[in-house]
C-alpha cells in the first residue's frame, strides 16, 4: 500500500507521467522470479517460481504470467498482481522458451530435451499439438500476421516455420551454429536470428506469402573483445523498426543496430552474460538480464545508453514486462 | 578446388530446403579395437562396453532429426575387434561401400587402416589417439583428427599452471615408452610457456598388484618417501601414459602442492558434469541413450559424426573428399558446447577445440587461458602450429 501511495505520489510529480510497469524476472539458479518497478526500478518482490524457471511471458491483457519451469517440465502460471499460483500447463519436458498467440491463445512452446514445440491452449489447458522439430529446439517467433510460428534448432541450426493452421513445417532455413532467439519486425517483414556460437544475426526478408529468403548476416567486432566472446543471444526491434537490439552474452555488451542499412551503430556495456532483452511498452527502456552478475541493466533506448543497474536473484535468464 | 568448394558450402548455406531436398543416406562406421590392458586405479574409469559407440549413437539421432528436415538419413556401423581382428573388418567395411570411417585405435593400428581406407577413397577420423607426431610427420591426408593431440592436452595444463604463476614444476613421469613421450611434451609446453622443470623424476612401473585391499596403506607410506627432498616447486606434473600412480599422487606428495597432468586436475574434452555453453542438454540426451557419463572418446567419436552431419547439411553430399574439403574450407564451424565454433587446422587436420580441466567433480577451468594469445584463433595456441608441424599431407 505504501509503494503504491509513494508510486502515485511520483507520478503526480514528474512532468510527463509515464506508467509505471510491473517487470518480471526469471532467476534460473535462484528457482524464483524478481518484480522490479519500471519507474523507481526498485524490487518489490521475489516469489517462488519453480524449478530454473527461464522461459518468462505474459498474456497480452496482463492477466497471466506464464513461466517456463524447465526442471518441473511445465509452465507455471501465476498472478500478476498477487504473485499466487494460479495452474500449471503442460508443455512437455524441459521447457525453455515459448511465444504467445498475440490473441493471448495459445502458448507455443520449445521441448529443449525432446525436440518438440508443443502448442498449448491457455483457456482448456490442453495440448493442442506438438510439432516434431530440429534437435535442441530454443527460439520461438511468431509472425506479427499470425501465420507463422518460428523456432530455431541449436545443434540442427535451422530456423523451422511452422504453419499456425495445420502445425506442418513449411520452411526450413540453415542459418549459423546455435541459433538462440527468432524475432519479427512489427510489420512482419523482416526477421532476425540470432546464432551464439556462430556470433551472427541472420536477416531475412519475408515475402507477403510468409516465405523466407535469407538475405545478409549481421557480424559484430569490438576492439579488445576476442570475437569468440561476441555471443547473439536475445534479440529486440523497435516498433519503427529502426533499431535492433543484440545481447551478446560473455561479451557483456548490448549491440545497437541500424534497421535500415544493418550496421552496428555502438555496443553498450551492461551485465556479465547478457541473456535475453525487453521494452516497457512505450519503449521508452530496455531491460537486459544479465546471468553472471545476477542483475539487469536498464537501457534508456532513446539516449542508447545503460542508466541504471538493479541486483535481482541468482543467474537472472528470461525478462517481460506488464502491458500497461 | 578448396575455394571452390567453401563457395558452394556458401551458396548452399543460402537455400531455402522448401521439404526435402536431394535424398542422400550416409552411411558410416565406428571401428573400436579392444587391447589387452590392465584395469584403471579408479573404479570410476572403468571402460564402458559401449565406449564411443554410445556417442555414435547419439550423433546419429541428432544428426538424424535434421536430416529428416532435408532428406537425408544417417545410419553408423559399429564394430569392435581384437587387435588381430582389425584389418579384416576394415575390409568388410569398405567392401559393404561405407568410405566414413571413426577408428579408436592405438597410433600404430590406425595408421596401417587408415593406408588401406585411403586405397579406397575412404575418409578416416581419429577420435582416440593423442600421439602429437599423428599430427606431425606421420599425418595422412585422408585422416582428421577429433581427438586432441597429447600436445594439445600438455599446452592446456601448462598455461593454466602459467596463468597461476606457478610456474617452478615437478614433472614425474612413468617408466614406459608412452610415459616418456608424454614428459617429453610437457617439457616442450613448460619451455612454450615460460615454466621451469625444478625437479624431475621417474616413477618405475614394477607391474606390482595396484589395487589389493592394502594397497592404500602401501601407497600413503611409499610415495611421500619418493617426492621427498625435491627443490621447491609450485606445482607437481604427472606423466602417466599407462596410469600406474598419477591418481594417488594428489594427497601423497612430500611437500603439499597442487598436482596437474595425468592425476589432480587432468585435460578432458568432456565429463559427465560439463553444464556450460547449453552441455547440459548433450549430457541430457547421451544419459537418456547411455545410462551413463560421457567419456572422451564418446564425445569425440560424436564429433567426427557431427562434422560429418553437419557437411552433408551443407553441402547435400556424403563423398568423402567433398566432406574432407567443406570441413577443411572457411566456412565450415561445428558448435558442440564449448562455447565457441569448432574447426579444423588446415595444415594437419586436427579438429580445434577448448579443452576442459577437470578435477573429478568440475570443470575447475577451461584452457585456452585468457592473455595467451594466437594471431589466427587462441585455439592455435595449444598443439602443433602450423610451423612446428612437420605434416606434409594437407599442403
Amino acid at each position: 500500500m505504501k509503494q503504491l501511495l509513494l508510486s502515485a505520489a511520483l507520478t503526480a510529480l514528474a512532468a510527463s507521467p509515464a506508467l509505471a510497469n510491473k517487470v518480471f524476472v526469471s532467476n534460473e539458479r535462484g528457482n524464483t522470479v524478481t518484480v522490479i518497478d519500471s519507474e523507481t526500478w526498485e524490487v518489490l518482490e521475489e516469489f517462488d517460481a519453480g524449478n530454473r524457471p527461464r522461459g518468462i511471458t505474459i498474456a497480452p491483457d496482463g492477466s497471466e504470467l506464464y513461466v517456463c519451469a524447465s526442471d518441473d517440465d511445465l509452465v507455471r502460471v501465476f498472478d500478476p498482481e498477487t504473485y499466487e499460483e494460479l495452474h500449471t500447463l503442460p508443455s512437455g519436458p524441459d521447457p525453455e522458451l515459448f511465444v504467445i498467440h498475440p490473441s493471448g491463445n495459445p502458448l507455443y512452446i520449445a521441448n529443449e530435451d525432446d525436440n518438440l514445440v508443443t502448442v498449448v491452449d491457455t483457456e482448456t489447458h490442453e495440448v493442442l499439438a506438438e510439432v516434431p522439430v530440429g534437435v535442441e529446439p530454443e527460439g520461438m517467433g511468431i509472425s506479427p500476421n499470425t501465420q507463422y510460428v518460428v523456432n530455431t534448432s541449436e545443434t540442427t541450426n535451422m530456423a523451422h516455420f511452422i504453419n499456425t493452421e495445420t502445425y506442418e513445417i513449411e520452411h526450413n532455413l540453415l542459418v549459423d551454429q546455435r541459433p538462440r532467439y527468432a524475432q519479427y519486425t512489427a510489420d512482419g517483414t523482416r526477421l532476425f536470428v540470432s546464432s551464439e556460437i556462430g556470433g551472427t544475426v541472420s536477416v531475412m526478408d519475408i515475402a507477403e506469402d510468409g516465405t523466407p529468403t535469407l538475405v545478409e548476416k549481421i557480424e559484430f567486432e569490438v576492439p579488445g573483445v576476442l570475437p569468440e566472446w561476441l555471443q547473439p543471444v536475445g534479440v529486440k526491434v523497435t516498433e519503427d523498426g529502426s533499431r535492433i537490439f543484440v545481447a551478446l552474452g560473455p561479451a557483456n555488451r548490448v549491440a545497437v543496430i541500424d534497421g535500415e542499412s544493418l550496421e552496428v551503430l555502438d555496443y553498450i556495456i551492461v551485465g556479465q552474460r547478457v541473456w535475453q532483452l525487453a521494452f516497457t511498452p512505450d519503449e521508452r527502456y530496455l531491460i537486459t538480464t544479465n546471468g553472471n552478475s545476477n542483475d539487469i541493466t536498464v537501457i534508456d533506448v532513446e539516449a542508447e545508453e545503460a542508466i541504471q543497474t538493479v541486483q535481482v536473484g541468482q543467474q537472472p535468464w528470461g525478462v517481460v514486462v506488464a502491458p500497461d | 578446388m578448396l575455394k571452390f568448394n567453401a563457395l558452394l558450402a556458401a551458396v548452399t548455406g543460402m537455400v531455402v530446403c522448401a521439404g526435402p531436398a536431394a535424398a542422400v543416406d550416409v552411411k558410416a562406421a565406428v571401428l573400436r579395437i579392444d587391447y589387452d590392458t590392465l584395469l584403471p586405479i579408479s573404479r570410476y574409469e572403468y571402460p564402458a562396453e559401449d565406449l564411443g559407440f554410445a556417442g555414435a549413437a547419439l550423433a546419429d539421432q541428432d544428426n538424424g532429426t535434421t536430416g529428416q528436415f532435408m532428406g537425408h538419413t544417417f545410419e553408423t556401423e559399429t564394430v569392435a575387434v581384437a587387435p588381430d581382428g582389425a584389418d579384416s573388418a576394415l575390409a568388410d567395411l569398405l567392401e559393404g561401400g561405407t568410405r566414413l570411417i571413426v577408428v579408436m585405435a592405438e597410433a600404430e593400428d590406425l595408421l596401417r587402416l587408415t593406408d588401406a581406407a585411403e586405397a579406397e577413397g575412404a575418409l578416416v577420423f581419429n577420435a582416440l589417439a593423442q600421439d602429437t607426431a599423428l599430427r606431425g610427420d606421420q599425418c595422412r591426408g585422408n585422416l582428421l583428427h577429433t581427438a586432441p593431440s597429447n600436445a594439445m592436452m600438455a599446452d592446456a595444463v601448462m598455461q593454466f599452471a602459467v596463468w597461476k604463476k606457478w610456474t617452478d614444476l615437478f614433472l614425474v613421469a612413468g617408466s614406459n615408452p608412452e610415459d616418456e613421450a608424454l614428459a617429453e611434451e610437457y617439457r616442450r609446453a613448460a619451455t612454450k610457456f615460460g615454466a621451469e622443470i625444478v625437479e624431475e623424476r621417474t616413477f618405475e612401473d614394477t607391474g606390482g598388484a595396484r589395487r589389493t585391499d592394502s594397497g592404500h596403506v602401501l601407497v600413503q607410506r611409499q610415495l611421500p618417501v619418493f617426492m621427498q627432498d625435491a627443490e621447491d616447486h609450485d606445482v607437481v606434473i604427472a606423466a602417466d601414459a599407462s596410469d600406474v600412480f598419477a591418481e594417488y599422487l594428489p594427497y601423497h606428495l612430500w611437500t603439499p602442492r597442487p598436482v596437474m597432468g595425468s592425476g589432480g586436475l587432468v585435460p578432458r574434452t568432456i565429463h559427465g558434469a560439463h553444464e556450460a555453453w547449453g552441455a547440459t542438454q548433450f549430457q541430457n540426451r547421451f544419459e537418456e541413450l547411455a545410462n551413463r557419463y560421457p567419456r572422451d572418446a564418446d564425445y569425440d567419436v560424436w564429433l567426427a559424426l557431427r562434422v560429418v552431419g553437419e557437411a552433408v547439411s551443407r553441402t547435400g553430399s556424403a563423398d568423402p573428399q567433398q566432406i574432407r574439403d567443406y570441413a577443411l574450407s572457411d566456412a565450415f564451424e561445428l558448435g558442440a558446447f564449448k562455447g565457441q565454433p569448432l574447426t579444423f587446422r588446415t595444415w594437419n587436420g586436427q579438429m580445434r577445440q577448448p579443452i576442459l580441466l577437470y578435477d573429478g567433480a568440475i570443470t575447475v577451468s577451461v584452457s585456452p587461458q585468457e592473455g595467451f594469445l594466437h594471431q589466427r584463433s587462441p585455439l592455435d595456441s595449444m598443439g602443433l602450429d602450423q610451423p612446428e608441424s612437420a605434416c606434409t599431407a594437407f599442403n
